[in-house]
């Protein structure tokens, strides 16, 4: 039974498509994963998830109730945490979850309980009668995400939780993360990170230009492709004609499939090769009888930047590379202002 | 029934709890409280002393410049607060901790808004009472407990105003920057182009249109009447070029300003906070 369930959904910002015609479903008690290169859209649907901006269509509902219609109700069900953590700098971290706290409307004598075993929880108690101001990346993200959870939220939804954190807090975040799903909590978690999705997630959805490309468990994902990944080179920078022919070349090999050309690596070529055929020394042989020698080989377990790299022939690298140039971040800071 | 008790219950909880967060805000960084009460009392001490010598009978109405100018600055202290107010606004949508409010379940967005109108109200009224405390040991004297009612009565009004608009300007403003650059323009410029400097028989007749029109000049006429114990609402407090005015008609024009202003923003807040 889903809890989330998300229609159709489009948003477009002046002349930005950010999301066309996204869909899913997360059902309740899932650590749910949004993966995807910076500007696919993951931002834009977290935001519209937490009643911050609305779509221009489609329809989302959180425990069957319409979120656009009933955003109040929504807004009691759910805990965010952005992706840029807002702080009150002259706060301390105490007054500022006692702040919110109030805003949540928690009575007084459950709120300091709530507090403090938030406290001991993210292990903020040295710090946390600190200023704000005074705070490291990691401490902030963890009081934002104590923030989120104050009021036992069912659905807590986090904005790329642990960009830039260091290890120490990346690790307690990740483990409060994995506690709140087993205690029954719907987490979503969009990242561009795959080892984190990789992971945590229960189940999770590729996003790429406003569209789910692929989504299921992260272990179906994987086995989809089959057998291992094998990413060839024959030179260390190739063209696009010498890795067509190759292509035909590995087309012919019976057990390879799945081949990809993947430019943004100097035109290596990536496929798919099938575990209960010994495919490697017939490639090698096919190779020599047309005079190409191997410059690189690699073979790995298939990983969710392979199931990218599938769908859209690129990795998740350099999907993000191509996107750094393109993204006017001081526009989209503008336009996300209310 | 139950319900709207809850209701009210939480609205009250939250405005507090946003109310609460701007004191503490002011009690550790008290800079802009203090150069608030600063900059009006060293106007008290620079104006009264400019014109300290001026021939008796050089103003209608009052003893001294002094006199004439308190009226003034306890205006322009109140104003220039509630200009002000829409920075904290500007800055929280700047920073990203709006997004914090408006994901919360609020009972009602208007506590962001009530919560900035109490603030300020009260600040600007700390402010004045420290200015007139300043006026009376300068021997300007001091409103009877009628006239107190005015002061603060009018004070109210003039901050619902002004206020209003700021919050509205922090909405509309692409930033903090374009916000106080628009303070910087707006505020000096009111304040000369008033009846809080020199009277308006003082200023050449397009310069007392002017004045006679700011609304600034209908907070500061009728404060200045209460100083001078005779308070009447029915008293002249203002002889404008289009006729003379009385407190009464000051405080209501106020009142009118106030509740035009209101209404104005409302769409624009709904806009932005729903």
């Amino acid at each position: 039974m889903s809890y989330i369930k998300v229609k159709e959904l489009s948003k477009t910002y002046s002349d930005i498509q950010a999301l066309k015609g996204l869909s899913m479903e997360i059902p309740a008690g899932t650590l749910f994963g949004i993966l995807g290169p910076n500007g696919a859209g993951k931002s834009t649907l977290i935001k519209i998830l937490a009643t911050l901006i609305e779509p221009d269509s489609g329809e989302i509902s959180i425990n069957n109730i319409n979120l656009i219609k009933n955003s109040r109700q929504i807004r009691e069900l759910i805990g965010y945490v952005a992706q840029d953590v807002a702080l009150d700098k002259i706060l301390t971290g105490r007054e500022l979850l006692d702040f919110q706290s109030d805003l949540y409307h928690i009575n007084k004598n459950k709120k300091t309980e709530r507090i403090e075993t938030l406290i001991n929880q993210l292990e903020m108690n040295d710090w946390i009668d600190r200023k704000c101001g005074t705070y490291s990346g990691g401490m902030k993200r963890r009081i934002d995400l104590a923030a989120g959870l104050l009021h036992l939220p069912k659905v807590l939804i986090l904005d790329e939780p642990t960009v830039g954190l260091d290890i120490e807090s990346r690790n307690i975040i990740w483990q409060l993360l994995k506690d709140l799903r087993n205690d029954g909590m719907t987490v979503l978690l969009s990242s561009h990170y795959l080892d984190e999705i990789d992971k945590l997630a229960d189940r999770l959805i590729i996003i790429d230009h406003g569209r789910v490309i692929a989504q299921g468990t992260p272990a179906q994902l994987k086995n989809k492709l089959g057998g291992d990944r094998i990413t060839l080179k024959v030179r260390e920078f190739s063209n696009h004609a010498e890795s067509e022919k190759i292509c035909e070349i590995l087309s012919s090999i019976d057990g390879i499939s799945q081949i990809i050309i993947n430019k943004a690596q100097g035109y290596s070529i990536n496929f798919v090769a099938d575990k209960e055929k010994d495919v490697l020394p017939k490639l090698k042989v096919e190779l020599a009888f047309s005079k190409f020698e191997i410059f690189s080989l690699a073979q790995s377990q298939p990983s969710l930047d392979d199931v990218y790299l599938q769908a859209t022939g690129k990795t998740l690298l350099d999907a993000e590379i191509s996107m750094a140039g393109k993204r006017d971040l001081k526009k989209e800071s503008k336009q996300s202002m209310r | 029934m139950e319900l709207k008790k809850y209701n009210l219950f939480f609205l009250y909880q939250e405005t507090f709890a946003l109310t609460k967060r701007l004191f503490i805000q002011l009690k550790r960084r008290p800079s802009t409280l203090l150069a608030g009460i600063l900059q009006p009392i060293i106007w008290l001490f620079l104006f009264g002393a400019l014109f300290s010598k001026a021939p008796e009978g050089f103003l209608p109405g009052v003893d001294s410049y002094g006199n004439f100018l308190g009226a003034g600055l306890i205006v322009f202290t109140a104003f220039s607060g509630a200009l002000n107010s829409g920075l904290p606004l500007m800055f929280d949508r700047e920073f990203g901790f709006l997004n914090r409010l408006l994901v919360a379940p609020l009972t009602s967005r208007l506590s962001i808004v009530l919560s900035a109108f109490f603030y300020i109200t009260i600040l600007s009224f700390l402010q004045s009472i420290v200015i007139m405390i300043v006026s009376y040991v300068l021997g300007y004297g001091w409103p009877n407990l009628y006239g107190l009612g005015i002061v603060f009565t009018t004070l109210i009004l003039l901050v619902l105003f002004v206020t209003s608009i700021s919050l509205c300007l922090a909405f509309i403003l692409p930033g903090h920057i374009e916000l106080i650059a628009l303070i910087f323009v707006v505020n000096l410029p009111l304040l000369f182009a008033s009846t809080a400097l020199a009277p308006i028989s003082f200023m050449p007749n397009w310069l007392g249109w002017l004045a006679s029109l700011n609304p600034l000049t209908f907070a500061i006429e009728p404060i200045r009447t209460a100083y001078t114990q005779t308070m009447d609402l029915e008293l002249v407090a203002l002889h404008a070029p289009y006729g003379d005015l009385t407190c009464k008609s000051c405080i209501s024009i106020l009142f009118y300003l106030t509740v035009i202003s209101l209404i104005i923003i409302r769409p624009l807040l709904n806009r932005k906070l729903n």
